[in-house]
């Protein structure tokens, strides 16, 4: 085999090699879709964040605006610093909420910006001041015993 | 009765030490590989020729293999999936299994199958019917000429051919999953784009294979290097890569998993 076909092979080779890599890039991985704009950040205290973990997108109105860059426990006050980064295109007013959301019945757990009338916004850098914590299932569980236990007593 | 035991023991020893030996030979073997890899890259026709032998002739035992790989996943994937409802989390479960693990693994497994043994037996039989000798003689370092091409040739293309297989397993599980079950077409693909990572899951994929690129490579050129200068010698060290490589790259890949993948 001369050279030219052997470069031609190789040429080929490497060429399709590369396009699958692209393909898993923009095809399967969410390259396309990362967000490599311009962010700011926000901060947020919760009780619980329940099964929240970094890299989890922050929606507003279920639009992915952002997403969560980092989790702390502030040794404190025993909460946990939720720090979000946030596409600088998008501004929230003072009384947004921030809820830990569940997406499906089994799905990741995201953070939910419910958005108030405040006409301040927020500045970037500043805690989000009303937030609700994730839903804990055996919490959940406990209390409808609870109230269960608590009907039956009045019936009485 | 006391000689029977020490010549056991002896034995044990010295079995334990011409590994330990092995080993320290093949450490300095790959450092003169790299210390003498500059002409594969100045004369860099002599490593694309390697790629054609060990990259392009691969390709269709990577492709079809890979192929065949995903539309197994697709269909247990779909099986286990559509008992709990979600069956639409299938090109997670495919892409998932295949950019993380199938894809390097698997594909490291068979290039050392096809492309590792074909290398130790080139250069076994080079060292057998003393063409390495020949070589020293004409003021050729054989490493620099032969071995090193060979090595670099293996290092670039396996993580090409990994990404090859991974690419064409995701085809078939679509082909199974969305062609032929009818899994909806839109949230196969939003799901599997909502959940592979591009740093945490494709570079650490391809970091993987580099790895098992490296690791079968270095095998495969040391065997045949070190194999005795006989038909049989050549044989078993021909085998004696592809048990050695394929052990090895298990191994290193529950390391380089625990690594990559911890908590997350």
């Amino acid at each position: 085999m001369n050279r030219m076909t052997l470069d031609l092979w190789v040429g080929i080779f490497v060429a399709i090699g590369l396009g699958a890599l692209l393909f898993l890039a923009l095809k399967v991985g969410n390259l396309s879709s990362a967000n490599t704009g311009e962010t700011y950040v926000l901060k947020a205290n919760f009780d619980n964040i329940g099964g929240l973990k970094v890299r989890a997108p922050v929606k507003s109105a279920g639009v992915v605006v952002g997403r969560v860059g980092d989790i702390r426990l502030d040794a404190d006050r025993y909460e946990a610093v939720v720090t979000m980064n946030i596409s600088s295109q998008f501004m929230f007013p003072r009384d947004t909420f921030a809820k830990i959301r569940t997406s499906g019945l089994l799905g990741e757990q995201y953070i939910g910006l419910a958005v108030g009338g405040d006409t301040e916004l927020i500045k970037p850098g500043e805690a989000v001041k009303k937030t609700e914590s994730a839903m804990v299932l055996e919490d959940l569980v406990g209390q409808f015993l609870f109230n269960k236990a608590s009907e039956g007593n009045d019936k009485k | 009765m006391l000689d029977r035991a020490t010549s056991a023991l002896r034995g044990l020893g010295s079995r334990v030490t011409s590994r330990i030996w092995r080993l320290g030979f093949a450490s300095r073997f790959l450092l003169a590989t790299l210390l003498y890899s500059g002409t594969s890259f100045r004369r860099f026709f002599l490593t694309i020729r390697e790629i054609y032998f060990t990259g392009v002739l691969s390709l269709i035992i990577i492709l079809v293999s890979g192929l065949f790989v995903g539309m197994v996943l697709g269909l247990q994937g779909y099986d286990t999936l559509q008992r709990y409802g979600s069956s639409e989390a299938l090109g997670i479960l495919v892409a998932l299994s295949l950019v993380r693990e199938l894809g390097p693994v698997v594909s490291a497994l068979l290039f050392a199958s096809r492309a590792g043994s074909a290398i130790t037996a080139e250069i076994g039989l080079m060292k057998a019917t003393e063409q390495l000798s020949a070589m020293e003689m004409m003021a050729v370092n054989p490493i620099a000429r032969v071995v090193a091409p060979r090595f670099w040739a293996g290092v670039i293309s396996m993580p090409l051919l990994a990404a090859l297989f991974s690419a064409m397993g995701i085809f078939g599980g679509y082909l199974v999953g969305v062609v032929l079950i009818g899994v909806d077409e839109g949230s196969f693909w939003s799901q599997m784009q909502a959940s592979v990572d591009f740093r945490e899951d494709i570079v650490n994929g391809v970091i993987k294979s580099a790895v098992f690129g490296i690791i079968v490579s270095w095998i495969a050129v040391f065997e045949g290097y070190d194999s005795e200068p006989t038909a049989e010698g050549v044989s078993g060290a021909t085998t004696r890569t592809v048990v050695t490589s394929s052990l090895a790259i298990l191994a290193a890949d529950f390391i380089l998993t625990a690594f990559m993948f911890r908590g997350a």
